[in-house]
């Protein structure tokens, strides 16, 4: 496996970017339009998918009332947030109110300019890649209009005014700066192997083998900080309903709202197309298909319907995990974040690095140094066995000491071959000659006063 | 006399290599008086936050016209590090601890402003030298600037030519860091209470472990202040807000309980006391 990896990643250096030349400003115009039709008809479609999905995870139909399938669920809540009245709270910083929900979906509108969709298509007798525009750092200017896109949340929670906003606000901007860590780390292996930052040249070095395979570590970190990345749950700390209401939206509604659901649903697509492009082969044609005719498949407009299937087939995940998992606690959630994504990811980085140093600079049999990195592998597998398990505590011989009600403070009943002491109710009972089965008194109410929850 | 002799070569070399194309220069003249006024708003904003919010406008600014210059990687990397991480980490400050009007003029220390003034004019006589020192390079232009791509031609830059001083500033970071790290640790004194040790103590205490009952629903007095009912029949004192009972602020059952209207026979059970002290009293 390894071997076919880095025999594609010396043909992925040369084999070049895609070609803009030929593009006129009308092509542009077409895709830049055409990019934001799909992102909003593909939000109208995540919706009822996910509440659809949902729905079947729980054994429930979900939506199924407006159109065929419910299909016009989305467009009918789209329309009723439309509709509702729009509130300004007295206590809120009018402009950046205003501005916040609009800097998130500007934000989550950018990414999609630099995602390959496809290779060269004729469009209108002009060849063009189906891709707005590409540069040498694209994948950077992705995580930039990602950092970009926090503020509309940061700035939406603080401009409320509220403390329930601005709770959410702080835990958001931990979160995504916490998370992008880890996602950058995840992001350079695959810099390091493909010898490039631009995305069409690193779905071009993907011809021989996805990177998810020989990347599998960087890939799994990708995944979980993409999660974490857009706020989802079991990462949806920032709108944690049980604790903050709704979070940094908590203060608004209609359009404003609605602004911000579409940024966050903008987001899970934009994730989920950058694991396509980096780890999945991009528009590349999944193994059998791409073998059919000598590749006839990676041609032409069909490469547009594999990204569009491993793209839904991401969402499909994200939806999977929300019907899955429960939400961590924050203190969880940050520690995994720093004590294990991101020493997982630099150790990560720090591996590919030294494999790929070593093949430049020293003059080493690739099988020797594959023998060498399965030996490595191996010893380390066997040191694990050498760590010693933790013993569980001994336990304490219950035989033959007395029966406490009480052990650690807990009401606790009596082990095997303990005995319940005397019961002193009943003697008492019996002291006083009445029957055994009497009506208990109300409930005792503790008289001292308590704080609440 | 030689520094207006440096300025004036400079401007001739400027003039000689620069050929701007119109959109370049369309994108200046919107993105200057933007960063102008942006960083206007710096020194003249009332609110520590949207002084940070300038400072950021000028940043992405910034970054945008590094990328009009053919620079694209500084341009994005001012993005990333600084607007998303280094101001964002600012902004975040500001919001937690809530910086006021009235701390921001306040001057604690008089020495600040001269230290402060010293600082900002051997800034300045830096920059001015570094300008002038331009005079004695010559343009290469962009293309020849670029050459084999531009993250490239920054790392070979970086790691190549200034790769010792790389390494200095990267121990004065790390040095930094571990004095941030060494100046905010806390010895830990008593053991770390966590939920586990929580709902022990809890346990111990005796205290009720259920959550404690809601407030009396009724038909008629859906009200905060009238205890619930418990299976007994009996009225719950402790489900009233401790609050309202400290405030003597709660109502009995028998003072809601089949209360009828006579002359309506409906509505709800008006208070018998002031809560607010706004409304009115029977």
């Amino acid at each position: 496996m390894t071997g076919v990896l880095l025999a594609a990643e010396g043909a992925a250096a040369s084999s070049g970017a895609a070609d803009f030349s030929n593009d006129t400003w009308w092509i542009v115009l077409i895709k830049a339009v055409g990019i934001i039709v799909f992102l909003l008809l593909s939000v109208l479609m995540a919706i009822w998918f996910e509440r659809k999905v949902v729905g079947r995870m729980q054994i429930r139909p979900g939506p199924n009332v407006h159109g065929p399938f419910g299909l016009f669920q989305a467009m009918a809540d789209a329309m009723k947030l439309l509709f509702k009245e729009d509130i300004m709270v007295s206590t809120a910083h009018r402009l950046v109110y205003v501005v916040a929900p609009i800097i998130s979906v500007f934000c989550s509108l950018l990414v999609f300019a630099v995602i390959p969709i496809g290779p060269a298509v004729t469009m209108f007798g002009v060849t063009t890649p189906l891709q707005l525009t590409d540069f040498p750092v694209a994948v950077l200017y992705i995580l930039a209009a990602a950092a970009l896109g926090v503020y509309g949340i940061v700035l939406g929670g603080w401009s409320s005014g509220t403390t329930y906003p601005l709770l959410g606000a702080v835990r958001s901007t931990a979160q995504v700066i916490s998370y992008e860590l880890g996602m950058g780390l995840s992001l350079v292996s695959v810099f390091i192997l493909a010898g490039s930052m631009s995305t069409s040249e690193i779905v071009s070095s993907q011809t021989q083998i996805w990177w998810f395979l020989p990347l599998l570590p960087a890939f799994v970190l990708y995944i979980i900080s993409m999660v974490g990345e857009t706020n989802r749950l079991p990462f949806d700390l920032p709108e944690a309903e049980g604790e903050l209401v709704s979070g940094y939206m908590t203060e608004y509604s209609s359009m404003k709202f609605a602004w911000f659901f579409l940024a966050e649903y903008i987001n899970m697509l934009n994730v989920s197309a950058v694991a396509t492009t980096l780890f999945l082969g991009g528009w590349r044609a999944p193994w059998p298909l791409s073998a059919i005719g000598d590749g006839v498949l990676n041609t032409g407009w069909w490469p547009a319907l594999w990204f569009l299937v491993k793209l839904w087939a991401l969402m499909f995940f994200f939806v999977w995990v929300r019907g899955t998992l429960v939400r961590f606690r924050y203190d969880q959630f940050m520690k995994f974040g720093w004590k294990v994504l991101i020493p997982v990811g630099l150790a990560w980085v720090v591996a590919v690095t030294a494999v790929q140093g070593v093949r430049q600079f020293v003059d080493v049999d690739l099988t020797t140094l594959l023998w060498v990195l399965a030996g490595i592998a191996a010893v380390a597998t066997a040191a694990t066995f050498l760590i010693p398990e933790k013993q569980p505590e001994p336990e304490p011989a219950p035989a033959d000491e007395p029966f406490d009600a009480f052990a650690g403070g807990y009401p606790v009943p009596p082990l095997p071959g303990q005995t319940l002491p005397p019961s002193p109710r009943k003697a008492r009972l019996r002291a006083q000659g009445e029957p055994t089965a009497t009506l208990e008194a109300a409930p005792s109410i503790p008289t001292e006063e308590e704080p609440r929850g | 006399m030689t520094t207006m002799l440096h300025a004036g070569s400079v401007l001739a070399g400027i003039a000689e290599a620069g050929r701007t194309t119109t959109g370049e220069e369309v994108l200046f003249w919107i993105l200057a008086p933007v960063m102008v006024l942006a960083a206007l708003g710096l020194i003249f904003a009332r609110r520590t936050v949207y002084a940070a919010l300038s400072v950021i406008l000028v940043m992405v600014s910034l970054a945008v016209l590094y990328v009009a210059q053919e620079a694209p990687f500084l341009g994005i990397v001012q993005v990333i590090v600084y607007t998303g991480a280094v101001m964002m980490l600012f902004l975040f400050v500001l919001m937690l601890v809530g910086v006021d009007v009235a701390d921001t003029f306040a001057d604690t220390l008089g020495a600040h402003r001269w230290v402060a003034a010293l600082f900002g004019i051997g800034l300045g006589a830096v920059l001015i030298s570094v300008v002038l020192r331009a005079a004695d390079i010559a343009p290469q232009g962009l293309t020849a600037a670029n050459e084999g791509g531009n993250p490239s031609g920054v790392a070979r830059i970086i790691f190549g030519d200034y790769v010792i001083t790389l390494q200095v500033v990267g121990i004065l970071l790390i040095t930094a860091a571990v004095g941030a790290i060494v100046l905010t640790h806390k010895e830990r004194l008593v053991a770390k209470v966590g939920q586990r040790e929580r709902a022990d103590a809890r346990i111990a205490a005796g205290e009720v472990l259920t959550p404690l009952p809601a407030p009396g629903v009724y038909a008629r007095s859906n009200a905060m202040d009238v205890p619930a009912l418990g299976p007994d029949g009996r009225p719950l004192e402790h489900s009233v807000s401790r609050v309202l009972r400290i405030r003597g602020q709660q109502r009995s059952v028998a003072e809601v309980h089949a209360h009828l209207d006579p002359g309506t026979g409906t509505g709800s059970t008006p208070p018998e006391r002031t809560i607010t002290g706004e409304e009115q009293v029977r």
